[in-house]
């Protein structure tokens, strides 16, 4: 849904993290809100509805970017810089947590 | 008049009482405070709960069994009446016990409070017995084992509270918030209540104003001893499915939100301490360790409404007939009870003797005060 | 450690108090949500100081630079990446930060917590693809993000204006505008003499406006937007001038102005006034910033929305009452008029009277099906009969509907509620109250709270 200007460009990605599993390229500067966007279908479900959900203000208010990072969940993405290696998986529903 | 029950408090014992009293055909005007009184109704923690309440008043603990039973129909017709939900279940509850003393002193607690009760419905469980009822949680290693009832049950309570308001209406009924009660009045064939939007007259008053009730049926002759504790609550995050029955302290609501609860202080606030947060949160931990990283979402806090031996006070004014006060900690547990019993004896303007054992007169009221 | 000053918030308010204050020798803290300073308006600024983004996010952006560089020599302390999630009176703050809860103690707290956008719900707002412009804006800042597909804005304001110049002068693809303003009232002329004292400003609204409808579809008069799709946005619909348009859509960005951050002086039981013509309560503050509780201070957008310069001159005004309250100040008057920060503030807030009037708070009629609460899917239907036979009372609602208890706190629903209290009393919508605002300001984890015991047995 968003792609990066510096995406197209020749320079290599600053880093690499793991999103669901799968190596991802990301940029200094970005958040992992930012991840959420660019790669499709790894936004969180409403644990109310069920129904998917993206990214909304980037600004820490909405609480829609969720995600389980470095197997922290409910981290707010929006505030949270990406970091080489980092963790990033999907916040599916109300959270199972584990046994 | 303007009806034939004046009912000063909206909150979950009043509006109890209120449905009840409806429902047997009654006209009642409900009369509520200011929006930022103190609100019980909307603090409390959803335990429709029985074991080891009245460990020291046996009516207590038969009138808490008798709601208990009659919570099941209660909820049924309520929800119907309202036309919303109540979600309510009813599949036991525990009480962790964290160490060998604390096991032995709930057994004891237990025996003393049920044993001269029917005996089959409360048990003491060890930990692998704990283990086989919950199989989706690892208990910590505190755990020793728990106390489990099999009466005890849980619901929504704003949801019940919010129904109960509802169903008042639904009835014929009203309720009249932000309208303050400043005095009653004991006028000829009845009473004259005073309020900041004026008077409102019926032939009987119930006061369950809560901690308020003291100051508006004491200038009467009603005495009403009371006294406050805050108890702080946490709630977290919506989680998947893991507590299948409630526990003293602990419990899943069917929204999947974990309710920890609760704090005994000497308090006259709302306020809420991080000292309490870390308390609670650190028992939580102790119980089920996983909740460690679960998100907490809000915490706050209530005053308990809480007479000398912590049962209820159902009482009718001696000089005069017709005012009764209704107040008591546990009104969701008792909310079935109030309906049912409690609001349609004080509509017919008599006591029954079963409800003898909740007056005030069992208080020597010069040392209370 | 005890600080002197405790600042929430690194943007333009922040910043500049703490410069200022560390200047005069008080050991001051600053606390940040985000990874970098800067604020949400020069979100990003260091790492976009050379490159193809510097370029398109214009002059305005680029000034950031400089008083970030300086805050960062400054010896202020500077905690990125951090959450405040309670406050206690003496200061008392929690903060949390990589999953580490700890508290620190401050004699002087200063929120400088700036602004959010306010949320305007619409049928699909939370579908995938809806964002808010601001959102697009900082995606841009940060990791030179820009929409793909059949992108749309909507909604009224300076910022998607900028927003659509900025993305066009990177190539970025924009679809078309749809302009909620309305035609300009007779109330935003009467507000034009006094905008003249920011000539510039004005100009540059004007040119971004004229650019822009060269280049995209523009619609004026817009009403009744809807999202629609399975699972994500794939169509919009609006009205305009009596005739319904539906188009297809992969990103839509809304915006209708924003509002100030008051979450913590809120909960911290602050005085607060409802603004009318701003359509949102703002802290209480004397002319030094302080609040009604001594010792609490607010400064910039969080203390009522004026915009990056003003918020500025606000922390310098700040500063000089904070230090004076420790002791370090002088002839604060003085230095005020010395400084001519009253001068230099009137001139920054030169235009919001007509931005104001130009831009009023969003008034259409909610339909029943709208989605109000994001954290626990309540409807705008479900809360006006909730409301309905009882009292214009947020917190009655809450616990009827569920509405604001989600994680947000109300962040996202607050104003829309009782937009819809005063709706279906008929009373006047200052004359609803805010939610109350309960602990933690941020949820953290029960480990996390636990962790203190330690720190609480030991203090």
């Amino acid at each position: 849904m968003f792609k990066s200007v510096l995406e197209g460009s020749a320079a290599a990605p600053d880093m690499m993290v793991m999103v669901n599993g799968v190596e991802t390229p990301a940029w200094n500067g970005e958040t992992v809100a930012s991840i959420l966007l660019r790669v499709p279908n790894v936004g969180r479900t409403s644990p109310v509805s069920g129904k998917p959900r993206l990214p909304y203000c980037q600004m820490g208010v909405c609480f829609d970017c969720l995600a389980v990072v470095d197997g922290i969940a409910s981290t707010q993405g929006c505030l949270v810089a990406v970091r080489p290696g980092m963790r990033i998986d999907i916040q599916r529903g109300p959270r199972e947590i584990a046994r | 008049m303007d009806a034939d029950i004046i009912i000063i408090g909206a909150g979950v014992v009043g509006a109890a009482l209120a449905y009840g009293i409806a429902k047997k055909g009654h006209k009642v005007i409900v009369l509520d405070g200011k929006d930022r009184d103190l609100r019980a109704a909307r603090a409390n923690f959803g335990l429709v709960w029985v074991q080891g309440k009245g460990s020291d008043t046996p009516a207590y603990t038969e009138l808490t069994l008798q709601s208990s039973d009659l919570w099941p129909t209660f909820r049924q017709e309520l929800a119907e009446a309202a036309g919303s939900r109540v979600d309510y279940s009813r599949r036991g509850g525990l009480a962790f016990c964290l160490s060998e003393a604390d096991y032995q002193a709930r057994e004891a607690l237990l025996e003393r409070t049920h044993n001269r009760q029917r005996q089959a419905y409360t048990e003491m469980l060890g930990r692998h017995a704990l283990e086989r009822m919950l199989p989706a949680v690892t208990l910590g290693n505190a755990v020793v084992g728990a106390s489990y009832c099999e009466l005890d049950g849980h619901t929504n309570p704003l949801q019940l509270y919010a129904a109960l308001l509802a169903a008042v209406s639904t009835l014929g009924s009203q309720v009249r918030f932000r309208t303050p009660v400043t005095a009653i009045k004991p006028m000829s064939g009845g009473f004259e209540v005073d309020t900041l939007q004026g008077g409102v007259r019926a032939r009987r008053v119930i006061v369950a104003a809560g901690l308020a009730t003291p100051g508006l049926t004491d200038p009467l002759g009603l005495v009403v001893p009371l006294y406050a504790e805050r108890g702080q609550i946490l709630v977290t995050e919506r989680l998947a499915p893991m507590l299948p029955l409630p526990a003293s302290g602990l419990r899943q609501t069917s929204e999947g939100t974990m309710m920890i609860g609760a704090t005994n202080e000497k308090a006259f606030d709302t306020g809420v301490t991080i000292q309490s947060a870390i308390k609670l949160a650190h028992r939580a931990q102790r119980i089920i360790p996983a909740l460690g990283s679960v998100r907490l979402v809000r915490q706050w806090s209530g005053l308990r409404v809480l007479s000398p031996d912590k049962a209820p006070i159902y009482a009718e004014s001696t000089r005069h007939a017709g005012l009764f006060a209704a107040v008591c900690h546990s009104g969701v547990t008792l909310a079935a009870a109030h309906a049912a019993i409690v609001g349609p004896a004080m509509a017919e303007g008599q006591l029954p003797q079963n409800l003898a054992a909740f007056s005030n007169g069992r208080f020597d009221v010069q040392k209370c005060a | 450690m005890t600080y002197d000053v405790l600042i929430v918030g690194a943007g333009p308010a922040g910043m500049s108090a703490a410069v200022q204050l560390s200047r005069l020798g008080l050991a001051v803290v600053v606390v940040d949500e985000q990874p970098a300073p800067g604020g949400q308006i020069w979100r990003g600024v260091e790492r976009n100081k050379s490159g193809p983004l510097s370029q398109a996010l214009g002059e305005d952006y680029r000034k950031g630079l400089s008083l970030v560089e300086t805050f960062r020599a400054s010896p202020a302390e500077y905690m990125p990446e951090t959450q405040v999630w309670h406050i206690e009176e003496g200061w008392s703050v929690f903060l949390t930060s990589g999953g580490r809860a700890r508290r620190v103690c401050a004699r002087v707290l200063l929120f400088a917590t700036g602004a959010q956008e306010r949320p305007v719900p619409f049928p699909g707002w939370t579908l995938p693809g809806v964002m808010t412009v601001g959102a697009a804006q900082i995606l841009l800042k940060s990791g030179g993000m820009l929409p793909q597909g059949r992108v749309w804005i909507a909604g009224a304001g300076p910022l998607p204006l900028l927003y659509a110049t900025q993305a066009l002068d990177l190539r970025g693809q924009l679809s078309g505008y749809l302009d909620t303003s309305g035609r300009p009232g007779l109330a935003a002329l009467q507000k034009l003499p006094g905008a003249w004292r920011d000539l510039a400003g004005l100009a540059k609204g004007a040119g971004w406006l004229r650019a822009l409808r060269r280049k995209i579809e523009f619609v004026r008069d817009v009403k009744d937007l809807r999202a629609e799709g399975e699972g994500r946005l794939q169509h919009i619909e609006w009205s305009t001038q009596g005739r319904r348009r539906r188009v297809e859509a992969d990103v839509l960005l809304v915006h209708q102005g924003v509002v100030p951050r008051i979450h913590e002086t809120l909960a911290l039981g602050c005085a607060h006034d409802w603004r009318a013509d701003q359509g949102y309560f703002a802290p209480r503050l004397d002319r030094w910033g302080e609040t009604s509780r001594p010792g609490l201070f607010v400064a910039g957008d969080a203390g009522g929305i004026g915009g990056w310069s003003a918020a500025m001159v606000s922390g310098e005004i700040v500063a000089l009452a904070i230090a004076a309250r420790l002791g370090k100040g002088g002839d604060v008057e003085e230095l005020r008029r010395q400084a001519r920060l009253d001068d230099r503030l009137a001139k920054a807030l030169a235009l919001r009277p007509l931005l104001d009037a130009l831009y009023p708070p969003p008034r259409e009629r909610l339909a029943d099906e709208t989605i109000v609460c994001r954290c626990e899917d309540v409807t705008a239907g479900t809360i006006r009969a909730a409301t309905r036979t009882s009292v214009p009372d947020p917190n009655a609602v809450k616990a009827a509907t569920r509405c604001g208890m989600g994680p947000c706190q109300g962040r996202q629903c607050g104003y829309t509620v009782q937009a819809l209290l005063a709706e279906v009393h008929g009373v006047p919508a200052g004359s609803v109250a805010f939610f109350n605002i309960r602990p933690p300001l941020k949820p953290i984890t029960l480990s996390e709270i636990a962790s203190l015991e330690d720190m609480e047995t030991a203090g």
